[in-house]
């Protein structure tokens, strides 16, 4: 797959997940191209960090001063969403009522933990809304490219600082979907660009085939 | 009812060694013109308590954004944030210069700890955190299970300052905020001795009809009045 196509193949393959009516919250980079791909039919109701519910883009008449999206660039709301105050915005995020969360990740294993903000003496980013988010939503969802420069991302056990322990549902990459189960993650689709050999190859956690394993669709 | 000042006047307020909440997110809901003067004002070792470092190149060219200015000018001793990724001179300050002292924290769990601040309750339990380095922030004060589920006990927030920015204050220090401006503002009016906020247009009592209030005046201690922005 070429390099230029693998974002779009992921957020294309993330926005299948989406069920019309859902309120999402998205992530930086890959999730934000997540409604570029939904399909017809799928509304959802995008919630923002900052405090919008129903965010849209900015339109024709940006006000980069007084409307902005949770990384500072001009955003909009579309008719029927509203502005919020960060409490009542982690108070959808922490207390449920966010059905699902897109998410990247620097590592995420097998136990479903993730981390995604902190490398020490590094980078120190801060978690933002992210551990709030992965508290709370009730579906998470890590959409992210397989590897790092060749080195496995998916691990037995996330060696940088976590974000949240045992909280992803689901991990998609370029090569395929995995699951997180109470038994390990369990590999339910794979790009036939990929045998199930380099996908495991490329995955530090050992990957459970699904009897149901079918092509990324 | 507010005092009505000078930007000036009210920079003069806040000492050297205050520890002020900043309302404004990537800037966005920042006192612009009050931070502006408060950055040329020479008043230094603050504890700054805000969602976040905000950064260089504003919307408008701005070379600093919002608090951005207060860090570039190395004013800020410690920082209690959720988010410094977009300012790079914060883990410049911190981690290289050691000048900067940064506390992070769940952005959702700093909303709460300044509510519980704010509203004289003696923490926050919240799930967010649990299992990770938070645990061991200075401002967790614990763990508990409850109904078999584990909680991180957080520290309620308070300050000596808080500094908002309204787009419309009526003349009884009523806000109305415009957009994705109120985001931490509305939680922090409630939790400092002392509430400085910037007024975009000061209106009459009345040209803010009651239900749209956002920030009860009885909040805000002193109105400036920066312009529109």
């Amino acid at each position: 797959m070429e390099k230029s196509q693998i974002k779009g193949f992921i957020a294309a393959r993330v926005a299948k997940e989406l069920k019309d009516g859902d309120v999402v919250n998205l992530g930086i980079g890959v999730p934000t191209l997540v409604p570029n791909y939904l399909p017809e039919g799928v509304h959802v109701t995008l919630q923002a960090e900052i405090g919008i519910v129903g965010s849209a883009s900015a339109g024709d008449n940006p006000d980069p001063i007084h409307i902005v999206d949770a990384g500072g660039a001009p955003s909009g709301v579309r008719p029927g969403g509203c502005f919020i105050d960060s409490a009542t915005s982690f108070t959808l995020i922490r207390g449920g009522h966010v059905d699902a969360t897109v998410l990247g990740g620097l590592e995420v294993d097998q136990e479903g933990s993730l981390s995604n903000w902190l490398i020490p003496g590094k980078k120190m980013p801060g978690m933002g809304g992210a551990m709030d988010l992965l508290v709370g939503a009730k579906t998470v969802i890590v959409a992210m490219e397989h590897t790092a420069k060749g080195a496995p991302k998916i691990l037995k056990k996330c060696r940088l600082p976590y974000t949240a322990v045992k909280c992803v549902d689901k991990i998609i990459t370029e090569m395929g979907v995995m699951e997180v189960t109470d038994k390990g993650l369990v590999l339910t689709e794979y790009n036939p660009e990929f045998t199930v050999e380099q996908i495991q190859a490329a995955t530090e956690a050992e990957l459970i085939i699904s009897p149901d394993l079918k092509p990324m669709a | 009812m507010p005092k009505f000042v000078s930007i000036e006047e009210a920079v003069k307020l806040i000492p050297d060694g205050a520890t002020v909440m900043f309302g404004g997110f990537m800037g966005c809901g920042s006192a612009h013109k009050f931070i502006d003067a408060l950055s040329k004002s020479g008043v230094k070792d603050l504890t700054m308590i805000c969602n976040d470092g905000s950064m260089p190149g504003g919307p408008l060219g701005e070379d600093y954004y919002g608090v951005a200015k207060l860090i570039h000018n190395k004013q800020v001793k410690k920082l209690i944030t959720s988010h410094v990724g977009l300012n790079p001179e914060v883990a410049q300050q911190n981690m290289q210069d050691g000048t900067l002292e940064v506390v992070l924290v769940p952005q959702g769990s700093l909303a709460e700890m300044i509510r519980a601040g704010g509203a004289g309750l003696g923490g926050v339990l919240t799930p967010t955190g649990v299992g990770t380095v938070v645990e061991e922030s200075p401002l967790c004060l614990g763990k508990q299970t409850i109904h078999d589920k584990d909680y991180l006990l957080m520290a309620p927030l308070h300050a000596d300052f808080a500094v908002i920015s309204g787009y419309k204050i009526d003349k009884a220090g009523n806000v109305w905020y415009k957009g994705t401006t109120m985001n931490h503002s509305i939680v922090m009016a409630t939790a400092a001795d002392t509430v400085i906020a910037e007024a975009e247009q000061v209106v009459e009592v009345g040209a803010i009809a009651p239900e749209d209030v956002r920030t009860p005046g009885v909040f805000v201690d002193y109105v400036v009045e920066g312009g529109l922005y």
